[in-house]
């Protein structure tokens, strides 16, 4: 369990925090997606916290949902020095689908944010290399968006089954 | 129609003794490629485990000569597709049917092959016969393997049926019609 760390990054940004909560221990901090790298870099570099691991960056679609920014970059730390875990969620809105990335903090997250950048369409702005990882070149659309046809079929394939 | 222009296998035998001749040979030369198929197995999904059960002992697709795996699709002749192709993967699987060399056979196994199946979304190809020929589908997800071993009978099928390409390329198509010509008329050869 990992409620002081929630706590503790929580105090530090007081002022980006949406929402926060615990549910079922799961330590969950939702954020503006202005100062993200700040968060991320404390996260990784404070003592107490030590988050070296930065186990998934994914993308969630909130389409429809009232009074939220459609899309949001969730990102998973988990602490090798401390054994505890932390869930940053960064609210990220549709006209301007664009997040700082965290390549320079987690080298690893290279690959998490070309997927999220090719399912979801958000921009990760500094990422060296954000190309699809998944799809190819020519596909159009973001798959996973909730507004992408289940029957949509790309140009480059075949007959319209 | 004279019993001489019927073969075993009712076929249009030509008149032209040449023609008998490479008429035989072609069929015995069918005859050696149904019962040695040399496959290309294209595995890409859990239907590999009923394909490998269909080449396992009890099943044991060597019984009918096609159970020696060539994985070089130069040397192959029989391109088993098995399991999904999603969009990445298609250019690939057009790529390996081009490099193989005629004659060339081709077995979509699966509903996934066949169809795409359920995966009715953005990565997956809807059947491959949108990218290749297909010569037999086999239903199922998985398969049994006696629905495998049931297509590749088919698929024997099929073969001793081929058209004597042979004779074509050597007397020339031109040569076939006169001699058609030749027999409608009431000639001997």
């Amino acid at each position: 369990m990992s409620v002081k760390a929630l706590e503790k990054v929580a105090k530090k940004f007081a002022s980006e925090v949406i929402d926060k909560h615990s549910n079922a221990g799961d330590d969950t901090l939702i954020v503006k997606r202005a100062k993200i790298k700040e968060i991320l870099k404390f996260c990784r570099d404070d003592k107490e916290l030590k988050f070296e691991f930065c186990m998934d960056v994914c993308g969630m679609d909130y389409l429809g949902y009232p009074n939220q920014d459609r899309f949001e970059v969730v990102y998973h730390l988990y602490s090798v020095t401390h054994n505890h875990r932390l869930r940053i969620r960064a609210r990220v809105p549709e006209n301007d689908p664009v997040i700082d990335t965290s390549v320079d903090i987690w080298p690893g997250t290279n690959w998490f944010e070309r997927e999220v950048w090719d399912m979801y369409g958000v921009k990760f702005k500094g990422h060296p290399d954000l190309r699809r990882i998944l799809m190819y070149e020519e596909f159009q659309g973001h798959p996973l968006r909730k507004d992408y046809p289940v029957n949509k079929r790309q140009p480059l394939i075949g007959p319209q089954n | 129609m004279n019993r001489q222009d019927m073969n075993a296998f009712g076929q249009d035998v030509y008149v032209t003794r040449a023609d008998a001749a490479i008429q035989f040979l072609q069929q015995a030369i069918n005859w050696g490629r149904k019962h040695s198929f040399f496959q290309y197995p294209f595995v890409t999904a859990c239907c590999g485990m009923e394909f490998m059960a269909t080449w396992a002992p009890k099943y044991d697709i060597a019984r009918f000569g096609a159970e020696f795996p060539r994985f070089s699709p130069r040397q192959a002749d029989l391109l088993f597709v098995v399991g999904t192709v999603n969009h990445k993967l298609a250019p690939y699987l057009r790529r390996v049917y081009d490099q193989m060399c005629e004659p060339k056979w081709v077995i979509s196994f699966g509903a996934c092959a066949s169809t795409g199946g359920f995966y009715d979304n953005y990565a997956t190809v809807q059947g491959i016969d949108t990218i290749i020929p297909v010569d037999v589908y086999i239903p199922g997800c998985p398969p049994r393997p006696e629905a495998v071993l049931d297509s590749l009978l088919l698929l024997q099928e099929k073969v001793m049926k081929e058209r004597p390409e042979l004779s074509e390329r050597i007397l020339g198509p031109q040569q076939i019609e006169e001699a058609r010509q030749h027999r409608a008329m009431g000639g001997q050869s």
